[in-house]
């Protein structure tokens, strides 16, 4: 058996439903128990007090922020190489889920870094580029809904999607490059890893797991969602033929 | 090929072709600017790369839904898809016609503008340099955007919002070049950066933009 | 020269006509028939390159066929001579190809002027003689005869004709009797695909999601 038979819609549709409650579950219980040991079973740090905490939101959106776009670029692979529809469709469905996770990163950057550093936004090179990957993933989205025909559209956008990557790296070293010409050395962007302490890394380690899980759940959840619309799209059009 | 780069040529200097509408854009971004930030020497001369470097990407993507969208409307781009020469090849010219249209009337305003900015003297020169390097990668990126969204109704708004995002990388670079030169600054890094940037652009974004033309005439 | 063997193609990827056969050799011309949205347009995109085919084989030699849509690809700001001197540049036909085909379509008066301010019926010459100017033995043309007067598709039949003496070949949709005796006529409604459920070719959609 092949693993390529999940791309068959039939298949994928039945071996996600089974999956799905079991992620969701799943999910749940690493984000809740991870987010409330995290908050309510961790000391305060000496120096940044509570809101230290915000790590366990902030740094996992962070990373899934990413990673989104890292499996949107496979998947949009698969589909331009292989023609799997339902890599098209995955592809389609992370988009928002991981510009959403984009904006929470941002989001809680911005909380943490009003009390810490005084300041709602700083043009850090770390900072600038998660806000150049929200754009891109706007102008990505954007464009699935801008084209009526289905295979167009997943056509044009795994092409996006590859230029786009290029670009997005490119532009992660230029800001990098430009962030040091202004300021000669950041000083705001501070390591947070090397700060974090075994008290605050297991909690993080299962919060990452859950937002992991999350983005799984919700990216199949939202496949399966795709798939449907796209068969009904495909009966309304026989029906207009007919 | 040469005759499609002479054609879109003529086609710009004819009648609404638009040609130097980019440039007036450009000059009134200029105008506007001191207008708005205020007429001190010292704030423009410091603000000047920047707004010179986005003003000239502004430029640019005023006419760039027109490098493909006239000639789908009309049914050239079926006959040029199924004409001898490839359509990479046609993509190039297309962009290059769009270069020579836009890009090169701004490199050579740019240094009368930067007057107006007060850019430094000893930035000028590289001012000059830096769009001469950077404006044909916004050229054919531009002409990816444009491949991208040419059979849509209403494509001009979404082709600035994926093409911009991917002006990035130009214009940190192109704009850097231009800051350090007006602070005396060694400046071989970003001004070989930009070129590895415009060289990839040029190289390979015309087969991803005819790769997405051929998907759009399907 | 054309040969189409088992020939199923989808519009918007759902199939609209499958099970064709036809072969046009040289000399010969076959003429489209077919309702509104039978596939006409995209049974010549298929032919033509533009599209691929959902499944069965266009046999055809590279580089041998024209292919003219709905739209002329003319440029109104260029004049007759220049919107067909480009033409003829990227299919390297050169000057003498451009002298002939103004002649055959009668443009000589109007060589000189604008496209933009040609009549509509103008326009569809100027476009036939962009077609003639290729070069290429098979032309595939998509309703050639709109807004052409009685005169003008004398005229274009008489270009048909010519076309298919040397050796040529067409492949035409229209709806108007063009008077080419020599011209095969092919009925595309019995080739209207059934639904997948009755045994039809399956498009891209049915084969993933129904």
């Amino acid at each position: 058996m092949s693993l390529w038979e999940y791309a068959n819609p039939r298949k994928f549709m039945e071996t996600s439903a089974l999956v799905l409650p079991w992620l969701w579950a799943l999910a749940l219980v690493c984000l809740l128990g991870g987010l409330a040991w995290g908050f309510f079973f961790t000391p305060d740090d000496y120096k940044q007090g509570s809101t230290v905490k915000i790590i366990y939101i902030h740094v996992p959106a962070a990373m899934m922020a990413i990673n989104a776009w890292v499996m949107m670029l496979i998947a949009s692979l698969i589909w331009l190489v292989r023609r799997h529809h339902v890599s098209a469709l995955a592809a389609r469905a992370a988009a928002p889920v991981g510009m959403t996770f984009t904006l929470i990163a941002l989001a809680t950057g911005a909380f943490w870094g009003q009390p810490m550093w005084g300041t709602w936004w700083e043009w850090d090179p770390r900072l600038t580029s998660f806000l150049i990957l929200f754009l891109f993933y706007l102008g990505y989205v954007a464009l699935w809904e801008a084209i009526d025909n289905p295979d167009t559209a997943a056509d044009l956008t795994g092409v996006l999607c590859l230029v786009g990557s290029v670009f997005a790296v490119l532009s992660r070293y230029a800001v990098n490059f430009w962030n040091q010409g202004l300021h000669q050395g950041a000083s705001l962007s501070l390591d947070k890893r090397e700060n974090v302490s075994d008290v605050y890394w297991f909690p993080l380690l299962i919060c990452i797991a859950g937002f992991v899980l999350l983005f799984v759940a919700l990216v199949l959840q939202r496949t399966r969602t795709e798939i449907r619309l796209r068969r009904i799209k495909a009966l309304e059009a026989r029906e207009r033929l007919a | 090929m040469l005759a499609l780069l002479t054609r879109d040529l003529r086609l710009a200097v004819r009648a609404g072709g638009g040609f130097g509408l980019g440039l007036g854009f450009f000059l009134i971004l200029c105008v506007l600017v001191p207008l708005g930030v205020g007429p001190e020497g010292g704030r423009l001369a410091s603000i000047a790369p920047g707004i010179l470097w986005v003003g000239a990407m502004l430029a640019c993507l005023l006419s760039l839904d027109r490098i493909f969208a006239l000639d789908w409307e009309d049914g050239s781009l079926d006959l040029l898809a199924t004409a001898p020469l490839p359509l990479e090849g046609a993509v190039a010219m297309k962009a290059l016609a769009h270069w020579i249209v836009t890009g090169l009337p701004l490199v050579i305003a740019a240094p009368v503008l930067g007057v107006l900015l007060h850019l430094p003297v000893a930035a000028q020169p590289w001012l000059v340099v830096s769009l001469l390097l950077g404006t044909p990668a916004l050229s054919v990126i531009g002409a990816f955007g444009a491949a991208l969204t040419v059979g849509l109704r209403r494509g001009g708004l979404l082709l600035s919002l994926l093409v911009l995002p991917l002006y990035v990388p130009t214009l940190i670079f192109g704009a850097e070049i231009v800051r350090r030169g007006a602070e005396g600054m060694a400046l071989a890094t970003p001004l070989l950066l930009l070129t590895g940037v415009s060289l990839g652009s040029v190289a390979l974004l015309p087969l991803a933009a005819a790769a997405a033309l051929r998907i759009n005439l399907r | 020269m054309l040969e189409v063997r088992d020939l199923a193609i989808a519009r918007g990827g759902i199939a609209v006509l499958e099970r064709l056969s036809f072969r046009v050799g040289p000399g010969q011309a076959l003429v489209l028939r077919g309702p509104n949205g039978c596939g006409k347009t995209t049974l010549l995109r298929t032919l033509s390159g533009l599209q691929p085919p959902l499944d069965g084989q266009v046999t055809l030699a590279a580089d041998s066929l024209a292919y003219a849509s709905h739209a002329d690809g003319l440029k109104p700001t260029l004049s007759v001579t220049e919107n067909l001197m480009f033409w003829a540049a990227v299919f390297g036909t050169g000057r003498a190809a451009v002298e002939t085909a103004t002649d055959r379509m009668n443009l000589r008066p109007l060589a000189a002027r604008a496209a933009q301010n040609l009549s509509a019926g103008q326009k569809r010459r100027l476009g036939l003689a962009r077609m003639m100017l290729t070069g290429r033995p098979v032309w595939a043309l998509d309703e050639p005869t709109v807004s052409l007067d009685a005169a003008s598709v004398a005229l274009f039949a008489a270009m048909v004709r010519a076309h298919l003496e040397n050796g040529g070949a067409a492949v035409i949709a229209t709806h108007i009797d063009l008077g080419l005796a020599e011209a095969e006529i092919l009925d595309l409604a019995p080739f209207k695909a059934r639904p997948p459920s009755q045994g039809g070719s399956k498009g891209a959609f049915d084969e993933a999601f129904a």
